[in-house]
């Protein structure tokens, strides 16, 4: 019985090596472009913490005690205690959960908004795209960090209403970009074969146009997913995000503000979380866009 | 097939304000297709030859005229209704890096089709996919690639593949070997008359190379400027060209034996533009035999012989 | 050995990839006499085009010269310096290419780029020049008074094509290098470009190295063919006699496989595919496909052995 799983198992394997080979070549370019790795490297660790978050933190992150308030780093508090007693470090850790949330809600909802108008406009040109256009450069219009603030003050502060604000703001980007390459891709000889075979409009923006356009799409997912979390943290300093006492990185360092001279360290060790995390996701997306670049890959 | 008056006009984009131009890449074609034959469509650049193919199988719109298959008239049917004629009507295309799906893998490539038109199980899919390669000479081991591990020959194979896995009775072969090297190019010529045999095929075979013409063809027309100038069976054709347009094809092929010279008569002038076709006859232009009325009237199609048709004021070699 | 304007003596060109090093040329060697028409025939692959950039020292990492001598006109341009190079590309040799559009600078109008070549040599200003650039455009059959203004997109291929030769042999180069110069072009069109090239090069005897995969042009245009295959030299022959007595399997495949006109014959190709430059072949780089391959085909390279005083092939069969 376990000799023909196993069979089975080397013949799957052996059938489908050509696309396992094309994954050991993209591991290796991976390799091969050092910030790429370093990236990686950051946002594995990053999210490896968020995940077993629950299970390594010292204290509570939300349990204040008041006899240990404005304690500095130590061996029992790594990164010392805030105006509540809290313990910096857990509340660093545990915060790093909910930017994980936020990064991975937002880019599905702006991603998919964007790659699915954006291929939409791109395929059907004309008044689709006039009305696409028109509605990106409306959103355009505002810096992105005004535009957030004003939906997050609309809707109110909470998590769930941050992660809404800065997907309608992000969509735009990707929209763009699908509606680039979906343009590209319409007039491309395979797509006129398909057809030929007889496949509905449906059939092909699904299964031929969609997946050319998502190489494009989750590089930009990618590079611009340390924006989100700056503009989380940004929204969550100004009040207008997470609400407290969730240990969201931004609201943190809101909350250090005052103490900023004298307990340094309220404010800077979720500044410096947020910094390392921004720059590991920039580094990644960098690498990543130079590795899908068909040049270096040819 | 029959084609009637078949016209395409490409709007040219010039501006809001300039009054609008068309390209006359197809202008008033007249054919019939025997079943299960080989009939060639050869010309240069700007002949619409190309624009002929895909407007036979409403890959592009014509403009106006009637496509009948097989009795029934598919230029008026919706796209819809077409998919049902496309089980039977499949294309050949020319650029082999660029016909296949550059992120999908060779099965679902040549399967596609069965998904789209029959309901059917993987499993079964894979078989039928297995059975149609071995036809053309690819083998099992090849259903798990990317079309870019292979070379230009084996791409081609893989088309030829997916147009003929649901037992189709017409083929449009859009320059197959044009891009290939000589040496493939022989093997797929030979690939595509057997399989022509063996699924008793139909094919609508466009070409520039005319010595490819008489490889495979049973039947010729050559195209000038959207407009047959010359229509008939392949030996009357080759043995006695009557336009001179054909004649200069004929020609101006270099041939591949150094004793035999290059013919002293070549034809001189550009290929004028389809934009805006000469007056009269389109080749007056370039003709060495070119008159007065050459230049004001268009000449009708003349039937010289049985089945040998030309489109000139002065056909040559009147037997 | 004055006779001979160019020697090429052990060429090997290599190209570092990321999958590996691709050994495009392995050691070739051939010689140009005075006044001589040499064509390059092969098929994709097999390093015609590496060859001619090779010559005029063009190849740029990735890839680098890693052996060999070119002598030309009794120097050896290995060991020139890049101002001397300078000096005599464009000059003394001059080069021209498959795409004439891609070749020409799309925002400076065609006298002006005929004119920068001319002055160059002429050491002379651009007005002055005019009358040559005039002279130029005629001597290859243009309109030269409407054609001196006009911008490169508004040439069709031909046009370009004329251009290029123009600029080519305004300079009066002892060696003319086109690299399939007419591959882009239709037939008619591909037509009048051989017969001006033969024109002109007859009337300024140059030296031209011809570089194309169309046996038919090649059998019109050359004295004398060298076949490539995967980076070797596998036949070098007068052109009367490569027809006539084909000596390399290769070269008897490739003649097989050409469709021609009135030839009843069936065509055969050449079974399997290039050779992959990664990892070339052991031995003969042919042996894979060739239908008389031996044992010793698999283990030694065989050298180019002249078979009678100027026919030479590279093939175990043959000693």
């Amino acid at each position: 019985m376990a000799v023909v799983l196993k069979e089975k198992i080397s013949q799957f394997v052996e059938k489908r090596r050509p696309v396992f080979e094309d994954w050991k070549h993209t591991l290796y370019l991976w390799r091969r472009t050092k910030l790429a790795t370093i990236g990686t490297v950051i946002v594995l660790i990053f999210v490896a913490i968020a995940i077993i978050s629950p299970f390594i933190v010292p204290y509570n992150p939300l349990g204040q005690n008041m006899n240990q308030r404005l304690q500095p780093p130590s061996f029992q508090h790594f990164f010392g205690t805030d105006q509540f007693g809290r313990d910096i470090f857990s509340r660093v850790i545990s915060g790093a959960m909910i930017e994980v949330e936020i990064i991975l809600i937002v880019s599905v909802i702006s991603g998919g908004i964007g790659l699915i108008l954006g291929v939409l406009a791109g395929y059907f040109g004309k008044v689709v795209d006039e009305i696409l256009m028109r509605a990106t450069d409306m959103f355009l219009a505002f810096p992105g960090l005004i535009l957030a603030m004003a939906f997050a003050a609309m809707l109110g502060p909470s998590l769930v209403n941050t992660i809404i604000a800065i997907s309608l703001v992000g969509w735009t980007v990707f929209a763009r970009l699908a509606r680039a390459e979906a343009m590209r891709v319409k007039n491309q000889p395979y797509i006129e074969a398909v057809t030929a075979l007889g496949a509905s409009k449906k059939r092909i923006i699904t299964f031929h146009v969609i997946p050319m356009c998502i190489s494009p799409v989750l590089v930009q997912l990618t590079l611009r997913m340390g924006t989100v979390i700056l503009t989380a943290a940004s929204l969550g300093f100004l009040g207008l995000g997470v609400r407290p006492p969730l240990p969201e990185w931004g609201a943190m360092v809101s909350d250090g503000r005052s103490f900023l001279l004298d307990q340094w360290w309220i404010s800077t060790f979720p500044g410096i979380a947020i910094a390392i995390v921004v720059l590991g996701f920039n580094l990644l997306g960098d690498g990543l866009r130079d590795i899908m670049d068909p040049r270096l890959r040819r | 097939m029959k084609i009637e008056n078949l016209k395409k006009y490409f709007p040219v984009k010039n501006g809001v304000f300039k009054k609008s131009e068309y390209v006359h890449a197809v202008d008033n074609v007249d054919l019939e297709i025997p079943k299960e034959k080989i009939f060639s469509v050869v010309g240069e650049s700007g002949s619409g030859k190309t624009t002929l193919g895909r407007t036979v199988l409403r890959l592009v719109e014509p403009t106006s005229g009637q496509v009948i298959y097989n009795g029934a008239d598919i230029t008026k049917i919706s796209q819809h209704k077409m998919v049902k004629f496309r089980k039977k009507m499949q294309i050949v295309f020319q650029d082999p890096y660029n016909s296949l799906h550059p992120r999908r893998l060779v099965k679902d490539i040549v399967g596609e089709s069965l998904v789209i038109h029959e309901r059917i199980t993987s499993t079964e899919m894979l078989s039928r996919v297995k059975d149609i390669l071995g036809k053309v000479g690819l083998n099992e081991d090849h259903m798990f690639r990317y079309p870019h591990e292979f070379s230009g020959g084996q791409r081609q194979r893989i088309a030829i593949a997916r147009a003929l896995i649901l037992n189709p009775e017409f083929l449009v072969l859009d320059e197959p070997t044009s891009a290939l090297d000589v040496s493939v190019q022989a093997v797929i010529l030979e690939l595509l008359k057997k399989l022509k045999d063996e699924f008793s095929l139909t094919y609508l075979f466009i070409t520039h190379n005319l010595a490819v013409v008489d490889y495979m063809s049973d039947f010729v027309a050559v195209m000038y400027l959207g407009q047959i100038v010359e229509v008939g069976k392949k030996d009357d054709i080759f043995s006695s060209p009557m336009h001179p347009y054909t004649y200069a094809l004929l020609s101006s092929i270099p041939k591949p034996d150094p004793k035999q010279k290059r013919a002293t008569v070549v034809f001189k002038g550009e290929i004028p533009s389809a934009v805006n076709p000469p007056s009269g006859c389109r080749f007056h232009t370039r003709c060495l035999y070119a008159q007065d009325i050459c230049r004001t009237e268009e000449p009708r199609s003349l039937e010289i012989f049985k089945g040998h048709f030309v489109k000139c004021h002065f056909p040559l070699n009147k037997k | 050995m004055s006779k001979n304007l160019l020697e090429v003596k052990n060429l090997k060109v290599v190209f570092h990839t990321y999958r590996g090093t691709v050994h495009a040329l392995d050691g070739i060697s051939f010689d140009v006499k005075k006044n001589e028409k040499l064509g390059i025939i092969g098929e994709t692959g097999c390093g015609k085009s590496v060859t001619s950039l090779a010559i005029m020292r063009l190849i740029d990492l990735p890839g680098e010269i890693t052996n060999g001598e070119i002598i030309f006109d009794g120097k050896d341009i290995m060991k020139l310096s890049e101002n001397l190079l300078n000096d005599i590309r464009g000059k003394d040799i001059s080069m021209i290419f498959q795409e004439p559009l891609s070749s020409l600078n799309p925002v400076m109008k065609v006298g002006f780029q005929i004119g920068e070549s001319i002055s160059r040599v002429k050491k002379s200003s651009m007005k002055e020049s005019r009358q040559d650039v005039l002279d130029a455009l005629e001597v290859v059959g243009l309109d030269p008074k409407r054609v001196i203004d006009l911008y490169p997109h508004e040439l069709s291929g031909g046009m370009a094509q004329r251009v290029m030769i123009s600029m080519a042999l305004s300079t009066n180069p002892k060696l003319m290098i086109a690299d399939e110069p007419t591959s882009a072009l239709d037939v008619t069109i591909q037509a009048q470009i051989i017969a001006l090239l033969d024109d002109l090069v007859s009337k300024m005897r140059n030296t031209v190295i011809l570089i194309t995969h169309d046996l038919g042009v090649a059998a019109q245009f050359c004295d004398r063919i060298l076949i490539m295959y995967a980076g070797n030299v596998v036949e070098n022959a007068k052109t009367d006699e490569l027809f006539e007595n084909p000596l390399h399997p290769y070269t008897k495949g490739l003649l097989k496989a050409i469709p021609k006109i009135g030839n009843r014959g069936k065509l055969v190709g050449i079974p399997g595919n290039v050779p992959d430059l990664v990892n070339p072949p052991t031995g003969c780089r042919f042996h894979p496909r060739c239908p008389y391959a031996m044992e010793i085909c698999k283990i030694e390279k065989p050298s180019l052995k002249m078979e009678t005083s100027d026919h030479g092939v590279a093939c175990h069969l043959y000693g």
